[in-house]
This record gives structure tokens, C-alpha cells and sequence, in this order.
């Protein structure tokens, strides 16, 4: 009998540590398979980010190295530059790319630099208990803005596609979710593209994933999966920004 | 023999670590070692090399980290400050075990401090600055001589240890001009072989190994130590058996012992001089290593005749804590300083000399 | 330490304060002496003004920073009113007539009058080599190097389409004469 369905063999043999409804699980995989499917995972070097994803080498079967808070572009640069055939990708959550790497992200993209950033976006500071991110919502509550974000203080939450496709050599910028299975095989396609992207040397892919912390956001998973599509999606809207001719 | 070169020191860095066989630099630029960059700018690209000027200090050090993880020999360079950014990747950087080297051209500080000579980052450099337990091996040269051939030696030091090696100079050594004579360039560690020659290193597992994964975090703490033990102690306790050095001089019959290193060691031999011409006859120890630092040294101090042991430096007291340690007791101390960024002259040196003298009878 | 010879250099920038410097420290070096060259480096060189300090020895050279010099090039009024005092009293001044108006107070030491701009104009056609014939004066009285060792250290300085200025430069070191 012909399977119709195989668990891939690039996520390692592990059962994660990531709560419930988490969707760092369904990032994880659909970034394994590609890198299978593309014949990848054996040239592909992660650089995982602080947050609750910086143990990412215990489940994703590819080299892998820890960065500095926020640091991850430039960490992945460095080992690019080295090994300039490589599948180099940073992984990076909404506090570690938005806000202490605000400018390793930005640089990166302003050098073209040939690598893959897949950017988590839980609107929410998620390992270190729920503190507010610059992604999270007006009126969204935090354990640091407890009666939620308020736009005298904190201003208005960043929007990182928009940011970064500003520079021209951040040549690939998609923003996905992962709430739904329609938009789970759209985030797969735009991962396919953003890795398509660097094997063509073309320059900076971005991929922003909508993501849900059913955990710090205090709601049950299948609420999670829902809130993204009310609260997050209109704020933070889906599609291409920029795709580059080659591998639309 | 192979040619003499007048450069300048900053630049006579640069081309030491190509010649070691590093063609991979990231900086940020900082006054008194612009001259670094912009040399490598120039020069490594056409080696064959990669520079890239980094959006900060931070960045630089992030770039090393990747580097250094990927496999290949790589440098950057700043000046105090801008080291005192770094110190969390250059923290990174020991417990990940990745070999580097740092050039550190210091300045007065704390704080933006000077743009002049100080060797005020003594502590940051040997006694951490980063988190943690943790060194870096850091080397003092005091001549550009030296520095190139310190450098040389770096690569294969930081390789050999899996740590960072950072070089101190100061602005002076940086900026001035002498004759060099730069080594036989190095063969360089080509992309090919990195997985041979470093099986730790991130360069994917071409579906024939399990993956290398470089972890600065350990959520099991029992772990951690575990690795401080084990892997990182161990490798120190060996360095401070293997690794340090100095220079000895004219300690057999000396009334007092100068220790002093870097750029404030020629200044302090130039007043030895004329305390000699006085008839006040002075030993010199000068540190070449400043972690380790070369406790021994101290060990060849005249009994018979030295009454004081005298820290000579450019900041406050910061290496006569050392000294102290090395001579646990056996001789009494004194510190003949200047900071902020100004410079000890030979004149003022001799009369402070004096003034400690006077003071001990 | 007197067999060091301590050379400082001031005036302000684009009067080729630092090559001067280079030029001499050069010439050392290929007698096979021992050299330091520092420059002042920072604020002070944005501000316009240059200086640099030459040292030149039969043995390796403990400090390339002095306090006082045996020879002094004040290449401004400013740089001759701030450094005069750093001469050794016998020591050698060498004073850029064109723009030093006010002569030096210093009496122990022996002043040379190099009107190096207008010689440049006058003798050579070239306002671009007013450095070099300060250095050609110097390097006369002081004794530094041979023209066969600065014929050396411009065909080392000046290289591919500069060659050609050799010649010229060869001509600053004998233009002056007291």
C-alpha cells in the first residue's frame, strides 16, 4: 500500500517541550519537510534565537547554533559567508527579531544578505512568562502592560513585513498564519520560495508567521487559532509584499 | 631575510592575521584602530577574503560567533568601549568553545571615555567583562614586532583552545610606525576541509552524521557544570601551564622591580635608564601574557636586594592586584600610574621611582 | 639615550607635517636603524593642526613618545610658539620663514630659516614640494641619510605613474642651503 502520510524523518525522534497549541511544533515540521523535499536538509545550518525555540536543535535534524539575544541575522551572515552554498536560515520569535535585533534584522536585509529569516509572531514575549512584545495589539494584555498595551506608552505594534520590505534586497517578504490548514499550506509555499530564493542567490527572504501562544495569551488552543484570524490578521495582514520574478 | 616594512601598527595587524590565514574580518569602526578596517577593507577582499563593516559592535562580535562556528579563522578589532559591547558574544564564544581573535586598541574609559593610550580594560579583558566564569587569553606585545608575531600566533592558540585570544595594545602601538617584517603568509583552511579539520563545526550533515548543534544555554544546569568542569577548566589549567610568558630584565641586584607591559614597558625601560645614570639600578618584569598571567616571573626577583615591587601602568592599580597574587606576601607594593589617557613620561617615572624609595627607608 | 636622535614635526594640515615624519623614518629604516613614528592622532587632527614624532636610533627605542626633541620643525607661527621649549638647549630649529612671523625666543639652540614655500615657487616651479625642501634641510643639517638613501625612499614612496616625480623631489633635497 502506497503511504499517503509519513511523519519526516528531519524532525528528530523527541517530543518537544512546547505547550499545547503552540504553533513553533507546526513551524518546526513544515520547515523540516520542505528542506526534505527541496533535498536540503543535509546543507541547511539553523541559527535559533532566544525564546521558547532556542532548543530548536533538539527537534529539527539540521546543524545548528544558538545566538545571542536578537543577534541571529548577523550570526547566520557570518556562517554564510563561510559556507556560501549552504541552506542558511535564523529562526527568530517577535521579541528576539522586533525588538533586540531590530537592527540585525534591518542590516541584513539593507546587505541583501543571502540567507532565510523565518520570523514567529505571537504578538508575545512566550518563554519568559508573557511580557508584552512590540508586536503585541492595543489593548492586548501583557504580565508588563497587565491592563493591556496602550498606545500613549508603547506606541503602535510594529509591523516587520512592512519594515523590512522597505530595503531593496530584501528581495523575498511574505507574511503567513498558522491557524488554519489552508493557511498552513500557504506558509509551506512560502517557506519552498524563501529557500528557492537563497539556493537562486537572489538576496534577504522574510517570512513572518502568524503565530498563536494559546499559553500566555490565556485562551484555550482552538480560541488561539481563532483570535489570530479576528485580532491578529486585520492588523497584520497576509500576502507577498515583494516576490521576486524567479520563483513565483 | 625577509623584508623590512615601515607600518603602521594598525595596519601591520591586519595583514599579521592574513598572513595567519584569517579571511574573515567584521568590525565597526572606533578611534584609535579605524586603521584595522579600513586596511582589511582594502586588502582581504583581494586575498580572498570577506570583510564586512558590521551596524555595530554587537553585530561584529555575532558575525565572529557565526564564523568562528562555521569553521573558518576569523578576526575583529575595536577599542575598549566597543569591546565592552561585545562581551556577551565574546561570553558566547567560550562556552560554544569557538576560536577567535580580538584585537582590543584601548582607550581611556570607563564610559566613551578618551580617544588616547590607556590599559584601563585590564580587568574586562583578563578577569572577564563577560558573564560567567570565563577568559579570554589575552597577549600584551609592546612593539608592532611583537604584535605581528603574537598575532601570527593567535590563530593557532585560539584554534588550539576553542577560546577567544584577545591582543591589548593601546593607542599608541596602534597609531605609531615601525619597522616590521610581516611572516610567510599561511595556507588557508579551504570550505572543503573544515568538517575534517573541525568536526564541531556547522557545515551540514550531508544526511551522513547526526546534526552539530553549537548550545550557549543549558536548561539542565547540572550540565552546565558539567562542562565548566570538564571542558572548559581544564583547558585553562593547561593554558596557565602552557601559555605564559614574559620578558625579564636586569633583576639580579635590583633595588626595586618596575612590572609593566604593552606600550607603558618601553616608557618604563627609558626611565630605568636614567635611574641607572643615577645609580639607582632597576629590574623589569614585563608581562607578554596577561592571562595567563606569568605568576613565575616572579619567582626570579633579586631577595638579596629588591625592597619593592612597582606596578607601572595606565590605570588604577587594575594589574597590581595580579602581582599581588603572584607574590602572595613576599614583597611590598606600589603603583606608579596615569589614566584617562594620559601617558607616563620617563621623567615622571624616575621621580616617582624615587619618591617610593624615599619613602621605605 | 643620546644616541637617539628625537625629531617633532608641527603645522597644520595639508602642509605634509606627516610625510616629513614618513620620509625621515623611511630613510632610517633603510640605513638599518631603528625608527618610531607617532603620529598625534584624534580631536586636535580635525582641528587642522598636524604633528608627529620621529625617533631614530642605533638601538631598539624604548618610548616613540618625548617630551623634549633635538630637532624641531615648526612648519606654522602656532606650532613654533607652542613647541619651541621642547629643543634641547644646543638642539636644532628648523623655522618655516613663510609662515612664522614672529622669530623664535630660544637662544641656546640653533635656528635655521627654511623659506621652503617660496624656494619650492622660485627654484623648483612647484608649490607641492614646500614639504620637501623642509625635509632637504633638515635631513643637511642634521645629517639623517645620504642622497643616495632619499633617492632610495622615493623610489620606494613613489611608484607607477609618481615615479616621474622623483627627479623633482631629488631637487627639494638640495634646494636649500643656509
Amino acid at each position: 500500500m502506497k503511504p499517503v502520510f509519513e511523519y519526516t524523518n528531519a524532525m528528530r525522534d523527541k517530543i518537544t517541550h512546547y505547550c499545547p497549541g503552540c504553533s513553533h511544533g507546526v513551524a518546526h515540521r513544515l520547515i523540516m519537510e520542505v528542506l526534505v523535499e527541496r533535498g536540503e536538509l543535509g546543507k541547511a545550518i539553523c541559527v535559533s534565537p532566544v525564546g521558547c525555540s532556542i532548543t530548536a536543535h533538539q527537534y529539527m535534524n539540521v546543524d545548528m547554533i544558538e545566538s545571542p539575544h536578537g543577534r541571529a541575522p548577523a550570526v547566520a551572515a557570518g556562517i554564510k559567508r563561510v559556507h556560501p552554498k549552504g541552506a542558511v536560515f535564523t529562526y527568530q520569535g517577535d521579541g528576539d527579531l522586533a525588538s533586540i535585533g531590530g537592527n540585525e534584522i534591518l542590516h541584513s536585509a539593507e546587505r541583501g544578505e543571502n540567507i532565510c529569516t523565518f520570523f514567529i509572531n505571537n504578538a508575545i514575549y512566550g518563554m519568559t512568562g508573557g511580557q508584552m512584545a512590540p508586536t503585541t495589539l492595543i489593548g492586548m494584555k501583557a504580565t508588563t502592560c497587565p491592563a493591556g498595551r496602550d498606545l500613549d506608552n508603547y506606541g503602535m505594534p510594529m509591523r516587520m513585513c512592512e519594515i523590512v520590505q522597505t530595503m531593496d534586497l530584501a528581495v523575498y517578504v511574505e507574511r503567513v498564519a498558522l491557524n488554519t490548514p489552508a493557511h498552513i499550506r500557504q506558509a509551506k509555499k512560502a517557506i519552498n520560495r524563501a529557500f528557492e530564493v537563497q539556493k537562486q542567490g537572489l538576496g534577504y527572504a522574510f517570512v513572518e508567521l502568524l503565530s498563536a501562544c494559546p499559553t500566555n495569551w490565556g485562551m484555550q488552543p482552538a480560541k488561539a487559532m481563532e483570535w489570530v484570524d479576528k485580532s491578529m490578521i486585520p492588523y497584520y495582514p497576509l500576502g507577498q509584499f515583494r516576490c521576486p520574478e524567479e520563483v513565483k | 631575510m625577509a623584508e623590512k616594512k615601515l607600518m603602521k601598527g594598525n595596519e601591520a595587524f591586519a595583514v599579521a592575521a592574513i598572513a595567519a590565514g584569517c579571511r574573515y574580518y567584521f568590525g565597526y569602526p572606533i578611534t584609535p584602530q579605524n586603521e584595522v578596517p579600513e586596511y582589511m577593507a582594502r586588502e582581504l577582499r583581494a586575498a580572498g577574503g570577506h570583510f564586512i563593516q558590521a551596524e555595530s559592535e554587537l553585530a561584529s562580535i555575532s558575525f565572529i560567533y557565526g564564523a568562528a562556528a562555521a569553521g573558518a579563522r576569523c578576526m575583529t578589532s575595536s577599542s575598549s568601549i566597543g569591546i565592552a559591547l561585545m562581551q556577551e558574544g565574546i561570553g558566547s564564544c567560550i562556552i560554544c568553545e569557538l576560536p577567535c581573535v580580538i584585537i582590543n586598541v584601548m582607550r581611556g574609559g570607563p564610559g566613551i571615555g578618551s580617544i588616547q593610550p590607556a590599559q584601563a580594560d585590564y580587568t574586562m579583558v583578563t578577569k572577564g567583562g563577560m558573564n560567567g566564569d570565563a577568559h579570554n587569553i589575552v597577549y600584551a606585545p609592546s612593539t608592532i614586532q611583537e604584535a605581528v608575531d603574537m598575532i601570527y600566533k593567535a590563530f593557532d592558540v585560539a584554534d588550539d583552545y576553542r577560546n577567544p585570544v584577545i591582543i591589548c595594545v593601546d593607542g599608541m602601538i596602534g597609531q605609531m610606525m615601525e619597522p616590521v617584517v610581516v611572516p610567510e603568509f599561511k595556507p588557508v583552511l579551504e570550505e572543503k576541509d573544515i568538517e575534517k579539520v573541525k568536526p564541531w563545526a556547522l557545515c551540514g550533515h550531508k544526511n551522513k552524521r547526526d546534526r552539530n548543534k553549537i548550545n550557549s544555554v543549558w536548561l539542565d544546569h547540572t550540565e552546565l557544570e558539567v562542562a565548566i568542569n570538564e571542558r572548559i577548566w581544564p583547558k585553562y589549567e593547561r593554558a596557565m601551564k602552557e601559555l605564559p610568558e614574559w620578558e625579564s630584565k636586569n633583576l639580579e641586584g635590583a633595588e626595586a622591580v618596575f612590572v609593566a607591559y604593552g606600550s607603558t614597558a618601553r616608557i618604563a625601560v627609558e626611565a630605568m635608564e636614567l635611574l641607572e645614570e643615577e645609580g639607582i639600578k632597576i629590574g623589569l618584569i614585563r608581562p607578554k601574557t596577561l592571562w595567563p598571567f606569568p605568576d613565575a616571573a616572579f619567582d626570579e626577583i633579586d631577595k638579596e636586594t629588591t625592597k619593592v615591587v612597582i606596578s607601572v601602568e595606565l590605570s588604577m592599580g587594575q594589574m597590581l592586584q595580579d602581582i599581588k597574587l603572584a607574590l602572595e606576601g613576599r614583597y611590598p607594593t606600589a603603583l606608579i600610574n596615569r589614566v584617562g589617557g594620559m601617558l607616563l613620561t620617563p621623567n615622571e617615572i624616575v621621580e616617582r621611582t624615587k619618591a617610593v624609595l624615599g619613602g621605605m627607608k | 639615550m643620546s644616541s637617539t636622535k628625537k625629531i617633532y614635526i608641527a603645522g597644520f594640515g595639508g602642509q605634509g607635517v606627516l610625510l616629513i615624519g614618513q620620509m625621515l623614518a623611511y630613510a632610517a629604516l633603510f640605513d638599518d636603524k631603528e625608527v618610531t613614528w607617532m603620529p598625534a592622532y584624534g580631536p586636535e587632527m580635525r582641528g587642522g593642526t598636524a604633528n608627529c614624532t620621529v625617533c631614530i636610533s642605533d638601538k631598539p627605542i624604548a618610548s616613540p613618545v618625548i617630551t623634549e626633541c633635538d630637532i624641531l620643525i615648526a612648519m606654522n607661527g602656532a606650532s613654533l610658539a607652542k613647541f619651541e621649549h621642547m629643543v634641547v638647549p644646543g638642539g636644532e630649529l628648523f623655522v618655516n620663514t613663510g609662515l612664522c612671523p614672529n622669530p623664535p625666543k630660544r637662544k641656546d639652540i640653533n635656528v635655521h630659516y627654511v623659506d621652503c614655500t617660496n624656494i619650492a615657487e622660485e627654484k623648483l616651479n612647484s608649490n607641492k614640494v614646500a614639504n620637501m625642501v623642509m625635509l632637504g634641510a633638515v635631513n643637511k643639517i642634521a645629517n639623517i641619510a645620504s642622497l643616495d638613501t632619499m633617492f632610495k625612499v622615493f623610489e620606494y614612496t613613489l611608484k607607477g605613474p609618481k615615479a616621474k616625480l622623483i627627479p623633482l623631489n631629488m631637487r627639494a633635497m638640495e634646494a636649500w642651503s643656509e
